[in-house]
Formats: C-alpha cells, sequence, structure tokens
C-alpha cells in the first residue's frame, strides 16, 4: 500500500500515464488534453507544471483533485487513488482553482471561517485559523469588508488562504498569478514561500510563468501537448544546456553604427568593414571554454562552461584586439532556453499560438466550456 | 450529521448574502402582493359564471394561487446560486473538500423555503386585509395556514432542485430562463390556480391532475376551506413530498455526471 510507505522520500503525488480526450461536438474533432502525462511529486516540496495554455496542466490538476476523470492511467495523491477513492482525497488536499474561489458577497473573514467549518474544522477553530491568515497574509485590515471591494492581489491571497485554511497535506495552485501586476505577482510568490516554509505541504503549481517556476519550485516538469517533455530541478535542467551565457556589450569605437551606412547593417564598425568583426570574435573564440560566439551589432553573445572563469580571458582578448567594452553580464540559461531546446519552440511562441483554434492548443479553452 | 452542519452553514451564507442586496428583498416582498392584486382585480368576477365551485370571494379562491405560484417562480430560479458559484471557482473548492453535496443542493432548498414562506406571510396578510377570511374558527385556520405552508415548502424543493439540477448540467444561466418560461408559466395556466379548472376544457383538468404545482395549490386551498377534506390535504402533500425526494435526489447525482463530463 503506498499510503503505509514512511520512507522519507514519499511520493506526495504520482501520475502514470494520464489521458484525456474531450469530445469535440457538434462535428468538430475530439480535443485530446492528456497524452500519457507522467509525474512524481516527493512529498514536502513545491513542484511546478510548466507550460503554454493549453498544454494540459490544469486538466491534469483537475483530474488530481477529483473535479475531473482522466479516460486512462492512474493517479495517487498522498497514496490515495482519486479514481477509487475521491473522497478520501478531498480530506487530504486543498486546491486553489484558476478562478477565484472566494465569495465576492462575504467579507474575508466570512470566506474563511466558511471554508474551514465545511473542511470539518469546529466553529472557535475555524475563526481563530482565520484571524491567523488574515494575519499572516497582511489581509488584517480588510478581513470585515467584502471581497468584491478587494484589489485583485489582496483577493487573490485570500484565495490562496483559502485553500490552506485546513493544513491540507498536498495543496494545489492552479496558475495562482495570472492576471497580477508584476508587484501583486511579486508579493504573491512571497507569501507562498513564506507559506510551503510555515506548512509542511506538498505544493503542485501550475504556471505558464518560467520565472515563477524557476524561483518557487524544487522540481519542474515542462509539459506540452499533454506531455511532460522533460522533468528536474530547475538548475539541473538548465545545466543540461551546459554552461553559462556571457554578454558583452561593446563601447562605440571612432564611428558609430548609423542607418544607411555602407556596410551590411548590424555591423561593428561600417567603416572598418567585416575585418574588426572578424578579429572581435576570432580573439574572443580563441579564449579557452569559450564556444558559440556570436556578434551582432555591438552586443557580443558566447556560451562558457564557466562563465565567471571565462570572462576575465574574454575580457582580456577584447582588450588586447583594441575594443573598448561598456559592459559585461554573466547570465544563467533560462527555462524558456530549455523549452526551446525541449519542443522546437519558444515559449512566447507557443503561448500566443494558444488562442488559436488548432485542436492541441485550445484544449484548456474548450475544458473550461466542458467544466463550466 | 455532517450534511446537516453542511446544510446550516451553506444555507446561512446564502442568508446572509440574500440580505446584503436589499433591493431582492423589497422586489420578493412586492412581486407576490402585485400578483395578487393583479389577479384578484383582472378576473374579479369569474366567481360569479355559473359552475364556479369556490364558495367565498375570488380572492380567496387565488390566494393559494398566489403563495404557490411566488413560491415556484422564485424556487424555479435557485440554480442561479450554483451558476454563479460555478462561474467562479466557489463551486470547484467545495467540490475538491469534503463539502457534502446533499448538502450543497439541500441548503438552496431551504433558503427558497425561507423566502417563500415569508412571501406566503405577506401574500395572507394583505388578503385578509383585502377582506378574505380563511378557515372558520382561529384554530382551524392556523392549522389550514400551516399545512400551506408546508406545502411552499415542498413545492419550492421540488423546483429547486429541478432547477439545481439544470443548473448543473448546464452551466448556464439561459438553461434557467428557460425552465422559467417553458415550465412554469405553462403549469401554473395548466392548473387551478387562478382558474377553477371544471371551467376549462377537460384536457386541462386531467393534466392538472398530473400537474405538481396543481397539487401544492389544491393542498393549500383545501387546508384554509371553511371545512376541509384533510385527506385530499395530505394526499397531494404526501405526492408532493415524493416528487420533491426524487427529483432532489437526481439533482444531486448530477454532480456525478457533471465530474464525467468534467
Amino acid at each position: 500500500m503506498p499510503s503505509t510507505r514512511t520512507s522519507a522520500q514519499e511520493t506526495a503525488i504520482a501520475a502514470v500515464d494520464l489521458r484525456k480526450t474531450y469530445p469535440g461536438g457538434r462535428g468538430r474533432p475530439p480535443v485530446p488534453a492528456l497524452d500519457g502525462l507522467s509525474f512524481a511529486v516527493p512529498a514536502g516540496t513545491v513542484f511546478a507544471l510548466l507550460g503554454p495554455n493549453g498544454a494540459g496542466k490544469s486538466t491534469t490538476a483537475r483530474i488530481l483533485t477529483t473535479l475531473s476523470r482522466a479516460d486512462a492511467g492512474t493517479a495517487h495523491v498522498a497514496g490515495i487513488d482519486v479514481a477509487r477513492d475521491p473522497e478520501r482525497v478531498r480530506r487530504t488536499i486543498g486546491y486553489v482553482a484558476q478562478k477565484p474561489v472566494t465569495d465576492p458577497l462575504d467579507t474575508g473573514r466570512e470566506n474563511l471561517v466558511l471554508a474551514g467549518r465545511l473542511q470539518g474544522l469546529g466553529a472557535r477553530t475555524a475563526r481563530t485559523r482565520a484571524a491567523e491568515l488574515l494575519d499572516r497574509f497582511a489581509l488584517a485590515d480588510a478581513a470585515d469588508r467584502l471581497v468584491r471591494t478587494y484589489s485583485g492581489g489582496m483577493a487573490r491571497k485570500l484565495d490562496v488562504a483559502m485553500g490552506i485554511v485546513h493544513s491540507p497535506r498536498v495543496l494545489f495552485l492552479d496558475e495562482p498569478t495570472t492576471g497580477l501586476d508584476p508587484e501583486a505577482r511579486a508579493g504573491m510568490w512571497a507569501e507562498i514561500e513564506r507559506m510551503t516554509a510555515v506548512e509542511s505541504m506538498t505544493v503542485l503549481l501550475t504556471t505558464h510563468y518560467l520565472d515563477e517556476a524557476d524561483r518557487l519550485a524544487a522540481n519542474v516538469a515542462i509539459v506540452d501537448r499533454g506531455r511532460v517533455v522533460v522533468a528536474g530541478t530547475p538548475d539541473a535542467l538548465k545545466d543540461e544546456l551546459r554552461g553559462d551565457g556571457i554578454v558583452v556589450e561593446l563601447a562605440a569605437p571612432a564611428a558609430a553604427p548609423a542607418a544607411g551606412s555602407a556596410g551590411p547593417p548590424g555591423e561593428l564598425v561600417p567603416d572598418a568593414g567585416p575585418a574588426l568583426a572578424d578579429r572581435v570574435t576570432d580573439a574572443v573564440r580563441a579564449c579557452s571554454g569559450v564556444r558559440e560566439v556570436h556578434l551582432r551589432g555591438r552586443t557580443l553573445r558566447a556560451r562558457a562552461e564557466s562563465g565567471a572563469a571565462a570572462l576575465p580571458a574574454v575580457l582580456a582578448a577584447l582588450d588586447a584586439a583594441g575594443v573598448p567594452v561598456a559592459s559585461a553580464t554573466l547570465a544563467r540559461p533560462s527555462l524558456d532556453d530549455v523549452y526551446l531546446r525541449r519542443t522546437g519552440r519558444t515559449f512566447a511562441a507557443a503561448q500566443s499560438d494558444a488562442p488559436g483554434s488548432s485542436a492541441g492548443d485550445d484544449t484548456e479553452a474548450t475544458a473550461a466550456g466542458v467544466a463550466a | 450529521m455532517t450534511a446537516v452542519v453542511h446544510t446550516g452553514l451553506l444555507t446561512a451564507r446564502a442568508l446572509r448574502q440574500g440580505a446584503r442586496i436589499p433591493v431582492f428583498l423589497v422586489m420578493n416582498l412586492v412581486q407576490p402582493m402585485i400578483w395578487l392584486l393583479l389577479f384578484g382585480q383582472l378576473f374579479r368576477s369569474v366567481v360569479e359564471i355559473p359552475g364556479f365551485s369556490a364558495a367565498g370571494s375570488y380572492l380567496e379562491f387565488i390566494t393559494p394561487g398566489v403563495v404557490m405560484m411566488t413560491a415556484m417562480f422564485g424556487a424555479a430560479w435557485a440554480g442561479t446560486a450554483f451558476v454563479q458559484d460555478m462561474d467562479r471557482g466557489v463551486m470547484d473548492r467545495f467540490l475538491t473538500s469534503p463539502t457534502s453535496r446533499g448538502a450543497l443542493v439541500a441548503s438552496t432548498m431551504v433558503y427558497q423555503a425561507v423566502v417563500a414562506v415569508g412571501q406566503a406571510l405577506v401574500v395572507l396578510a394583505v388578503a385578509w386585509l383585502c377582506g378574505a377570511r380563511f378557515g372558520s374558527t382561529p384554530a382551524e385556520t392556523a392549522l389550514g395556514v400551516l399545512a400551506l405552508l408546508l406545502a411552499v415548502v415542498l413545492l419550492t424543493a421540488l423546483f429547486s432542485a429541478l432547477s439545481n439540477a439544470t443548473a448543473l448540467l448546464t452551466g448556464q444561466q439561459e438553461a434557467l430562463i428557460g425552465i422559467s418560461q417553458l415550465v412554469t408559466l405553462p403549469l401554473m395556466f395548466l392548473s387551478s390556480a387562478v382558474m377553477d379548472t371544471r371551467l376549462s376544457a377537460d384536457w386541462v383538468a386531467d393534466v392538472a391532475r398530473y400537474n405538481p404545482f396543481d397539487w401544492a395549490v389544491v393542498a393549500g386551498r383545501e387546508a384554509l376551506a371553511a371545512s376541509p377534506d384533510w385527506g385530499v390535504v395530505w394526499g397531494r402533500l404526501g405526492l408532493l413530498a415524493l416528487a420533491a425526494l426524487v427529483v432532489g435526489r437526481l439533482a444531486t447525482l448530477a454532480f456525478r455526471t457533471r465530474q464525467r463530463s468534467a
């Protein structure tokens, strides 16, 4: 029995080969949402399902939280089979849907107390817990105001508080920061980090923000078209791109490139012809451990096994070539790079494809339509 | 036990929110008075048609009819609360928690019943002020009113459940509009609410005999009569209770259908 295991690395969520197809209806073809999706989340960690809209993240969350059923495959949450024993799963989890989960005509406190009572807390415990969460999420001042008067960021924080009012063992956060402005997002990240430190729980986070997964999750599974493309720690995923990015902005020498100049556009110094550019790239390429050197305009990009070790050599080589440097930065590879390498398209492109009408991409829109 | 506690909690939520929109409250009380006075004036002289069975005034005849109309029309909208919860993530939150499904349905029934009982009392009071008299002794009047209110509660439960099931299966406000237009209005006119069915075409009287709305009207009217036939009253109440139970169960099962299609 999975539920009786007590090893340190217990699996809190296990999804194996989940498949789900939504009926198309009215002559439209069926819409595949999940196509053999599998992953496992170690207990007590934050795990991110990262992917563009329509990748199948929300469908997965809906199956794991018993809102929906998979056509095939198995899923266990806290060792409980979600298809066989949904009622026990519901006593174990908290779920914060993509849409607001609070009642706009109740106050923040009333929302939390009702959620706590429905989860089985006694009247007094529910009130104490509500006050504690309102404090922790900095909502105490607004506690007795109707939720419809809350700002987007406040309402979303209350949503998350609703999900943990009963201290669930496993929390599902479905796109917790979608639609928030950058400041509210940063605030929400801080709350989620603090929350996962205070309450020892497993969190499954779905997001289409790369930086969100990077910042919050110990493990990430990149999902595309209903499958996990690759999974691992954010660092491990980025490490497989091998090395850091080096970006050097060259200072303008005597003649700055100007529009309509003789040389091809984007060249370092038009009057000098390709010779100077070649000299620069050759000089940098000669540095040990430096690969993939590209010069575009005055921006020089390269990759190195260890950026910190290679950068001084690169700067010295540029100095020797007589090219002044305006700035130099090191960049760790981003999950965006990982996504591009694994799926063959950039994240931004996948995201903007999503609202289109091609079958694989509007899966979640259809899912929402069916569920509504 | 859990289901009872949950029903209480969710009913309290509905009442709290209803009270936060005072316009609703006022409209809920004004509307039945309009029905009563409008129909009372419009059809005042139908009691003079030969063959009209009612002994008293037309106002006395339609008072139970208007009480049941108000209850049915209100309950047909009960599913609106579910649609709103589904439009937000509130319903998903309930469904991923141990919240009792039965309590979700029952709480809307109880809420609608509380509103409908309040409306019924207002209608009775206005009718009394306009000269309508029910029962022959105070004790009989009280008993009659209680039986009428029981009919109101059962009718409300039946139509709330129907409305909830529709809301759960379609998730659309439009479908609820369909219910109230296509189902409740014909049910109202295919009954003895405003007209003695003995004066209608035979088929109308036949249909009315199977119309749950007419069961409530007949039970309520008989209970308020000068010398009620309690067999008729309890018979109709029993039929209503049975129908409410069956449709209530179907509404609860609609949650499962919803999960399968979600």
